[in-house]
């Protein structure tokens, strides 16, 4: 009755066991299964140990980095690039770049290019890191709008795909508002949520150069492309493309809100089509590329990856990337993939999916992220950011005085970092 | 004389009835959401949010066993038992003790102590948790039940004290003086006669203290790592992935989890009732 | 029975030696990560690097001076610890009192208005989700049931009424630990007191006012103190409903200290943020002892 709990003495790490950290839940039993099947093929131990939620994970992760005593491969939830740095500059991480491009890079090349992106630090890249790859991805996603048919269908919309152009969206949401449909709903409590969205349309408003810039601080965030990207926000509320509440939502919520059909439209990312398929079968949906505000430049979406970071600390740190490789191999991430219907970060298993997440996949073609680029924007002009856009919503501030206030904290968080650069100079 | 009577006896009346129907309305209000949890524990995935009355249509018992066996309860559920009993017994012996001494005792410095004690209370440090890992690493008692036990104990030691202190201080002196000439000693007044009287402080800091260690998690996953050790709340967050969330089983499972505590509870309150009186009846 | 101890023990005044584990435990587990804390208050930091720059006092002084979001925070959990000194207490202290008078079924109540506290932050959230939601919750359900549909909203995600709402699930999940500790108070009055009281001639609200409230003012010491505590520290709710949104509106000081210290790679401000917060919470403590001392006297 009682699963798997030989009830073990607390016992000293014995020499031949590797250690991996995750706080994937969903997988548990998938990752153990694999580990057994990789005792038996090379003798070696593996043993996966769980920590939840992502919260707790992060800390507990964060602890052990103080403490030299994170084991020998661990996960990392979305990681903030300074804090990725910074664990590679204390040691922490393993550069894999030479494995990767071994054998003409076969490994690297294995890959979806997304998956890639999160893991490797460009030439020229702000923290002064090594360009390189640092982290394996084993599993993808990338995040996109997800249409209810029948509920659009309802609302009488007869063309045969989902709106491709802001037009005809705000069209969608006219329609939607008038049969008193519920618009979108996505995890806009989550202010990384909102940013993916306003991301994705300034990169296609502007083009990723002036973005770049952006960050760089050669150009304000008072610039007109900007002010219209927050624009766009305040069109979408007014044209019922937006759900009531969606400012607080968490994701798990909208997922669930979707799935139960009381909403038309989601922007979710491919982890999605779980939760929808396992709560309402019988959902008819659509996956589709946001619409382009600028129909001349491409429209890009964001990817996103569980990736494993091997312990540079660690003694064994030569046999757990032989795991890892193992582990990305085609055969395991057909198990993995088939397990959660999650995308499989190794490009050649896509043909054991089918299904709506198929249509995630060919987005892989167009995926972005921030961290594509070399210089990342501070994290509290991206609060204020995210948070002035809820405000846009909520109708409390219009989008020339949010660009002002982003503007603003940009200025005063680039004296910061001059002063303690400043002072670390001085010493 | 007569129109009096008269008049307190609706009075009366209204009273009664006014007062069962506050308690009514709040009671519904504090019973609504139990029940929802242990209605949705019946439900499956795809229902538990479309179906929306408290009495599911189908009744899935199976949720509960199934929620035992994966969430692994039989081996969390020892140790939760044995982590709540371990903290609350070192929580109240050491808690007493400094007590006692803040309220009776006399010795320098007293006042500056007890004054820590408060100010500890009130100065929470969230971000102590790596501190206290590398504390814990440098003492050996990282992934140690003993290392997951104390820091609890030091989480409600501050309360403890205040609430004992004061309980301590409404004890009249005679008992203990009384005790004093018959020849106790002050560990002895301690044990035997003090203690027993605070039984209804026992009792609240005994409800506390168990709800918080019963419900922790955080330090679990960060001091703690063989599964072997892991409290309940580790069988809980099986279910809730990072995506993906298995309600019915969760609620399942959380039901599970909130039936000892109800009991303790029910066992606890009536210390908490019995009030001082009848103490000072029997000195 | 006299305990023989060694000659030298038994110079050591028994006081110190009662207090030693105490004082050993609270050493060891709050004094050091409080240093550690407050060290790192001087010092910018993100979490994991290895190295550190010294700031002096330039991070306290920016929150004490130029965070806004800080003290917007601040006042939002003051306004969640009134409401609930208030309200919360208030209810608390009506629904003990009715018990107290040995109701029928007082047994019963007793336990049922304990279950909310009991029940885990994660049902709390869904279930007062869904009351609140602006789509498909119930209020706005029973709202038009009654006839007052048109004051529906999406209460959670509305500026005007998303903290307060925050507030009513917070004074929900907290009434039962205070009308815990305000019945054991009440239990503590001797009934005889009252029967006195009664035969002098004395209303129901002399009696509440010259017997009830003078014998429990240590308690409601008590319960006002955890109460200010407990509510000033909020963070659970506000993560399983509104995260601190719309904008800013439902930011409270310790869900700031987290954002800073998880998600914005800031840790040593983050520690600057606890301990001022510290500060204002020992200031908060002093002043209602020190005022209930006061009240004491009268």
């Amino acid at each position: 009755m009682i699963s798997g709990c030989s009830g073990k003495p607390a016992q000293v790490m014995s020499s031949n066991e590797i250690v991996v950290w995750h706080w994937l839940s969903d997988r548990s039993d998938a990752f153990d299964a694999l580990a057994r099947k990789y005792k038996i093929e090379t003798g070696i131990n593996i043993r996966f140990e769980l920590y939840t939620p992502i919260s707790v994970y992060t800390a507990k992760v964060r602890a052990s980095a103080q403490a030299n005593k994170l084991p020998d491969i661990y996960g990392v939830p979305s990681l903030e690039r300074k804090d990725f740095a910074s664990l590679i500059d204390a040691g922490h991480v393993t550069d894999i770049t030479p494995l990767m491009e071994e054998n003409n890079a076969a490994w690297k090349n294995s890959f979806f290019k997304g998956g890639l992106i999160m893991n490797t630090f460009p030439e020229g890249n702000q923290y002064g890191v090594k360009p390189g790859t640092y982290g394996v991805p084993i599993d993808i996603n990338n995040i996109q709008l997800i249409y209810n048919l029948s509920l659009l269908k309802k609302a009488g919309w007869t063309a045969p795909q989902p709106p491709s152009t802001w037009p005809e969206f705000l069209a969608l949401g006219d329609m939607l508002k008038k049969a008193g449909i519920p618009g979108m709903v996505s995890g806009w409590g989550e202010p990384w949520m909102i940013h993916c969205f306003a991301d994705n349309m300034a990169w296609n408003i502007m083009g990723k150069d002036k973005v770049l810039a952006t960050i760089k601080g050669e150009v304000p965030y008072t610039d007109p492309d900007w002010v219209k990207v927050f624009a766009l926000f305040k069109e979408m509320k007014d044209h019922g493309l937006l759900s009531e509440g969606i400012v607080t939502m968490v994701n798990k919520e909208a997922e669930q809100t979707f799935a139960n059909e009381r909403a038309a439209i989601a922007f979710n990312g491919s982890w999605g089509v779980n939760v929808y398929d396992s709560m309402n079968p019988g959902l008819k949906y659509a996956v589709a590329m946001p619409p382009k505000v600028n129909p001349s430049r491409p429209m890009y979406i964001w990817v996103g990856t569980t990736s494993f970071i091997v312990n540079d600390r660690s003694p064994l740190k030569q046999d757990a990337v032989k795991f890892l490789q193992w582990l990305t191999d085609r055969n395991q991430q057909t198990v993995l993939a088939t397990e959660m219907s999650n995308i499989p970060s190794a490009k050649a298993c896509v043909d054991v999916l089918e299904g709506p997440i198929m249509d995630f996949v060919a987005g892989m073609e167009n995926v972005v992220h921030p961290r594509l680029l070399p210089v990342e924007e501070f994290p509290l002009v991206t609060e204020v950011f995210d948070k002035g856009i809820q405000s846009i919503i909520i109708g409390e501030a219009t989008p020339e005085t949010v660009a002002r206030s982003v503007q603003d904290m940009k200025e005063r968080e680039i004296k910061r970092a001059e002063r303690f650069k400043a002072i670390k100079a001085n010493k | 004389m007569q129109f009096k009577y008269n008049k307190y006896a609706v009075k009366d009346l209204l009273k009664g009835f006014g007062s069962h129907a506050v308690l009514i309305l709040v009671s519904i209000t504090c019973l609504f959401p139990l029940a929802w949890m242990f209605c949705s524990s019946f439900k499956t995935q795809q229902t538990i949010f479309r179906d929306m009355s408290l009495i599911p249509k189908e009744f899935h018992w199976e949720n509960f066993a199934i929620a035992w066996t994966r969430g692994g309860f039989g081996v969390y559920f020892l140790n939760s038992v044995f982590y709540t009993v371990a903290v609350i017994s070192g929580l109240i012996v050491i808690a007493s003790l400094a007590a006692y001494a803040f309220s009776r005792l006399e010795f320098r410095g007293k006042g500056i102590i007890y004054s820590t004690f408060l100010a500890a209370m009130m100065i929470p440090i969230p971000g102590a948790f790596v501190a206290l890992y590398i504390l814990l690493i440098k003492l050996g008692l990282v992934n140690t039940r003993l290392g997951y036990i104390l820091p609890q104990i030091s989480i409600g030691l501050s309360l403890a004290i205040y609430i004992l202190k004061t309980f301590f201080d409404e004890i009249p002196k005679e008992i203990e003086d009384a005790a004093m000439v018959d020849g106790c000693s002050t560990i002895g007044i301690w044990w035997h006669i003090v203690l027993p009287l605070a039984k209804p402080a026992i009792a609240v800091i005994a409800i506390f203290n168990t709800l918080a260690v019963w419900n922790e998690y955080i330090l679990a996953m960060i001091i703690l790592q063989d599964k072997a050790k892991m409290p309940l709340q580790r069988g809980l967050m099986i279910f809730q992935g990072a995506h993906f969330t298995e309600y019915s089983l969760l609620m399942a499972g959380i039901t599970i989890t909130v039936i000892p505590i109800i009991i303790v509870y029910l066992f606890m309150q009536r210390y908490i009732i019995q009030g001082i009186a009848a103490g000072v009846a029997k000195g | 029975m006299i305990l023989k101890l060694p000659v030298s023990l038994k110079k050591i005044k028994p006081g110190y030696i009662f207090v030693l584990p105490a004082v050993i435990m609270l050493a060891l587990f709050y004094i050091y990560p409080f240093l550690k804390v407050l060290q790192l208050g001087f010092y910018e930091w993100d979490g994991i690097s290895t190295k550190t720059v010294f700031v002096g006092l330039s991070q306290f002084q920016d929150i004490i001076f130029s965070d806004r979001v800080w003290w917007q925070s601040m006042w939002h959990a003051a306004y969640i610890t009134i409401l609930a000194l208030v309200f919360q207490n208030g209810l608390a202290l009506l629904l003990a009192m009715l018990v107290d008078r040995g109701l029928k079924y007082g047994n019963i109540y007793r336990v049922i208005f304990f279950l909310p506290p009991v029940l885990s932050g994660i049902v709390v959230g869904l279930i007062w989700n869904w009351i609140f939601n602006g789509n498909y919750g119930l209020l706005n359900h029973w709202l038009s049931n009654i006839g007052l549909g048109n004051l529906s909203r999406s209460w959670l995600s509305d500026p005007k009424t998303a903290l307060t709402c925050v507030a009513i699930i917070h004074m929900w999940k907290g009434f039962g630990w205070a009308f815990l500790i305000l019945l054991a108070g009440l239990q503590n009055i001797p009934r005889t007191l009252y029967e006195a009281a009664r035969i002098d001639g004395a209303s129901a609200w002399d009696v509440f006012r010259k017997v009830t409230v003078p014998l429990m003012i240590p308690v409601f010491v008590l319960v006002m103190v955890l109460t200010v505590l407990g509510t000033m520290q909020i963070y659970d709710i506000i993560v399983s409903t509104t995260n601190g949104g719309p904008g800013y509106h439902t930011e409270v000081p310790v869900s700031r200290i987290i954002a800073r210290m998880l998600y914005s790679s800031q840790f040593g401000y983050a520690c600057a943020m606890s301990l001022v917060f510290g500060v204002v919470l020992v200031i908060l403590s002093v002043a209602q002892m020190k005022i209930s001392q006061r009240l004491k006297q009268t």
